[in-house]
């Protein structure tokens, strides 16, 4: 304390060369260390743009909202304009792809492809709920990169599909059918129903035939082949599934089967056509299409695909 | 205030003293010129160097082409994946950087090191337009006056040029050179190259034409690490206190009871050094071993008629020996010594290495991704088809067919996803254009009969029937069948 100096009323430190403050506590004293210059430049900078940013963007909470700033800048306003900017960059595209129709897009490779990548894309967001992301599909929900298809597996059939869905309840266009519940509503007993099992697994080359398919041959006959047709082999246009084959959408065992031939099953997809617009239907049906089970349109028109116009336009 | 009293420790801040140094002449200077002139020739000279690759790939010797993710160097083609290549050269870089610091010191520093080239041009133009050392000290110290100040500008004009020029030469390693350059005037060019040149022009005026030294001795963290990396066999720029030591002007000496040393302190050394430290003080972090003191002390001894190399390159080992009367060892027995021969080694192994695979390295190769979301998907006769994403990598500058085929799949049939299933064959060809990878989406379908969990592999045989055929192993899936489970229990 002795070293100190006294200089215009300011008791100068000697160790630092920095006047002390006057404040002293059992001769701890206090320095009057000023700010560093650049930090004091630096805060006021920033005193200075926080009034600007306050007059420019949104700053002030009130009850309901908050001060909108001069600018009109939001975050979903920056969002809104994201998504604008991304929809026109593809705007080219989805119009090239509207303007082809969906069994000419395989001419033109890169077109086909951005109609693959674009429902890929749509896929992930609107069909992985039920038929997985790698559209494997489940237990009542169909895979669609197999071969078989129960409504059809050609562009135009899965376009219609997607646009009415199927059993969409209140759609006039969309697929429809239903498997009776054989046991439910007493058209067969539960002995009957082990018969026709019996033969199903038979027809499916899964059981060697036996006493009980034989009895089942003749149920099957008489109740089942009007729909999955007689060997089995099923029928596109109401949607009947081909029982001969590998693939088994609610389970190809005995107790599966008894189970669907019991109460019977109605699966049910959404009509797409009034979610999403007409280009990314196009974009889902090519995408489905290149799973690898795609067919290529049938020669002559089936029944089935009447009237795909007419259900675009609902 | 502290700063007066000598018993308090120095202020952590030093206020810079300007360094300007005198002009100088001699075998070092003039080696300096040497590598200034290639460092800079090679600089702004390698991106207009043309290399004809044919119509597929573009013609600049030397381009890292970004947005195509290739990089060319002369005959070398780098695709992304070769990068290891470039990790390579750099690990090179600094080992070679180890090599030359234990064997001459700080060389880099000295003489290649882009902050002392631009250091030193600056300084060159600093004596073309305000004069030597001893008119740059008047006009500092002047006032302010006009002529003063248009000369001060006009001299960082010329800075802002240099700085110009070198920022500007920079983008052109990225895109081709001549195309760039008419985009650049006229305004069209890429906004990256704009910001580049504005950035690097930015700090090339100021860190060479103001900060200078300072960047050696306050910013780089390079000087620290040599120092550890030096030893008492390296060469460094030494003042030969044993030999120098009293020192005194001729005047002095005449006076002198007992003989002073061959120092006459004419501060020559001091004058000429860019960073302007005194080497008479010892080895210190601000020596960047450029050696103009030793050029300007050879000098001074020479006109004395005195011996030259009070100033030298000298190890520590040599000074005690020098000290002690002995002659320096030859460079011979300094440069072939166990610490220097292993850096060398592991240099010239690393480049022996990279030389290899660049020659071994294959320009036609295929990788398979499969599928595994779903794993396999069961067909309805019974079939198991599994799809495989195929990357097929033509690096080479003509178009070529691959014939793509399932090696020990029994029955198996290939389609991609471009072709109906039914057209489905046993061997499918793609057709890869030049320098590009084609994608393609693989489905194999096996039949029921052979339809079971099993490796196998891919080839893809170039039709041209020259080169290799690239193979990938991979594996099939299937849904496991009794016979599979009984054989596994016999396994």
């Amino acid at each position: 304390m002795t070293h100190d100096t006294k200089h215009d009323d300011k008791v100068i430190d000697h160790a630092t060369g920095t006047a002390k403050v006057g404040h002293e506590w059992d001769g701890i004293e206090e320095l009057d260390t000023p700010l560093p210059r650049w930090w004091l430049w630096t805060f006021y900078a920033s005193i200075l743009f926080a009034l600007v940013y306050v007059v420019l963007y949104p700053a002030i909470p009130m009850l309901h909202s908050a001060s909108t700033g001069m600018l009109g800048w939001t975050s979903r306003g920056v969002l809104a304009d994201d998504m604008a900017r991304e929809k026109a960059e593809h705007q080219a595209v989805r119009a090239a792809i509207a303007a082809t129709p969906i069994e000419a897009l395989a001419g033109n490779p890169a077109l086909q492809r951005a109609a693959i990548e674009g429902g890929h894309a749509a896929f992930k967001v609107n069909c992985v709920q039920c038929h997985g992301a790698g559209a494997a599909g489940a237990k009542g929900y169909p895979n669609l990169n197999d071969d078989d298809w129960l409504w059809g597996g050609d562009l135009t059939t899965i376009q219609q599909t997607l646009i009415n869905g199927i059993r969409q309840p209140g759609n006039d266009a969309t697929r429809s059918s239903q498997m009776p519940s054989f046991v439910r509503d007493g058209i067969l007993t539960g002995r009957q129903v082990q018969d026709v099992v019996s033969f199903v697994r038979v027809l499916s080359k899964q059981d060697p035939a036996n006493a009980a398919s034989a009895r089942g041959a003749v149920l099957f006959a008489g109740n089942c082949a009007v729909c999955h047709g007689a060997g089995g082999e099923g029928n596109r246009s109401v949607g009947a599934p081909k029982l001969s084959d590998k693939i088994w959408l609610y389970g190809g065992d005995r107790a599966a089967l008894t189970e669907t031939v019991t109460n019977a099953h109605g699966g049910v997809m959404p009509a797409w056509g009034g979610r999403l617009d007409p280009v990314t239907i196009k974009m889902l049906s090519v995408y489905v299409h290149s799973l690898g089970g795609g067919e290529a349109a049938p020669v002559a028109v089936p029944a089935t695909a009447a009237a795909p116009a007419a259900g675009a336009a609902q | 205030m502290n700063a007066l009293d000598p018993n308090m420790p120095a202020p952590l801040y030093a206020k810079r003293t300007a360094v300007f140094p005198k002009k100088i002449d001699g075998p070092f200077r003039r080696f300096k010129w040497l590598v200034m002139a290639l460092c800079l020739a090679v600089y702004w000279g390698t991106p207009w160097i043309r290399w004809d690759r044919g119509p597929n790939a573009p013609g600049q010797a030397v381009l890292v082409d970004l947005a195509h993710r290739r990089f060319y160097m002369f005959a070398i083609e780098i695709w992304p994946q070769e990068f290891y290549f470039v990790a390579g050269m750099l690990i090179m870089a600094g080992i070679g950087l180890f090599l030359v610091t234990s064997a001459v010191g700080r060389a880099w520093c000295g003489y290649a090191c882009p902050q002392t080239v631009w250091t030193d041009l600056y300084q060159h133009v600093d004596r073309l337009i305000d004069g030597d050392r001893n008119a740059q000290l008047r006009l500092n110290a002047a006032p302010w006056t006009p002529a003063k100040l248009a000369r001060r500008l006009f001299k960082w004009s010329v800075y802002l040029g240099i700085a110009f020029v070198t920022g500007g030469a920079w983008i052109f390693y990225f895109a081709d050179a001549p195309t760039l350059q008419r985009a650049f005037w006229t305004g069209t060019a890429a906004p990256v190259a704009y910001a580049s040149t504005g950035i690097l022009t930015f700090t090339t005026f100021w860190l060479g034409g103001f900060m200078r030294e300072q960047v050696c001795i306050y910013m780089c963290p390079w000087p620290r690490i040599q120092t550890a990396m030096l030893d008492e066999n390296s060469l460094t720029v030494t003042y030969k206190h044993w030999r120098g030591e009293p020192r005194g002007s001729l005047k002095e000496a005449k006076g002198a009871e007992t003989p002073l040393g061959d120092c006459i302190d004419c501060k020559q050394c001091v004058a000429v050094c860019p960073t302007g430290i005194d080497i008479r003080e010892g080895p210190q972090i601000g020596c960047i071993t450029c050696a103009l003191c030793v050029d300007a002390c050879d000098k001074a001894m020479a006109s004395v008629g005195r011996a030259r190399g009070l100033i030298d390159y000298c190890t520590l080992i040599d000074a005690e020996r020098e000290i002690k009367g002995e002659p320096a060892r030859p460079v011979r027995k300094v440069l072939l010594r166990p610490r220097l021969i292993a850096y060398f080694a592991v240099w010239g192994g690393i480049g022996l290495a990279l030389l290899f695979m660049l020659g071994a390295r294959e320009r036609l190769t295929l990788s398979v991704a499969r599928e595994r979301n779903p794993e396999f998907v069961q067909l309805s006769g019974g079939a198991v088809r599994n799809a495989f994403t195929l990357a097929l990598r033509n690096m080479e500058d003509r178009p070529r067919t691959l014939r793509i085929a399932a090696e020990g799949l029994q029955g198996a049939l290939l389609y991609t996803d471009d072709m109906a299933p039914g057209a489905a064959r046993a061997a499918i060809d793609v057709a890869v254009p030049a320098d590009s990878t084609a994608k393609v989406r693989l489905y194999a379908v096996v039949p029921a009969a052979s339809a079971r969990p099993q490796d196998f592999a891919l080839t893809a045989t170039p039709l041209d029937k020259e080169g290799h055929t690239p193979r990938r192993e991979t594996h099939f899936a299937a849904p496991k069948t009794e016979h599979d489970d009984h054989e596994e229990e016999h396994d």
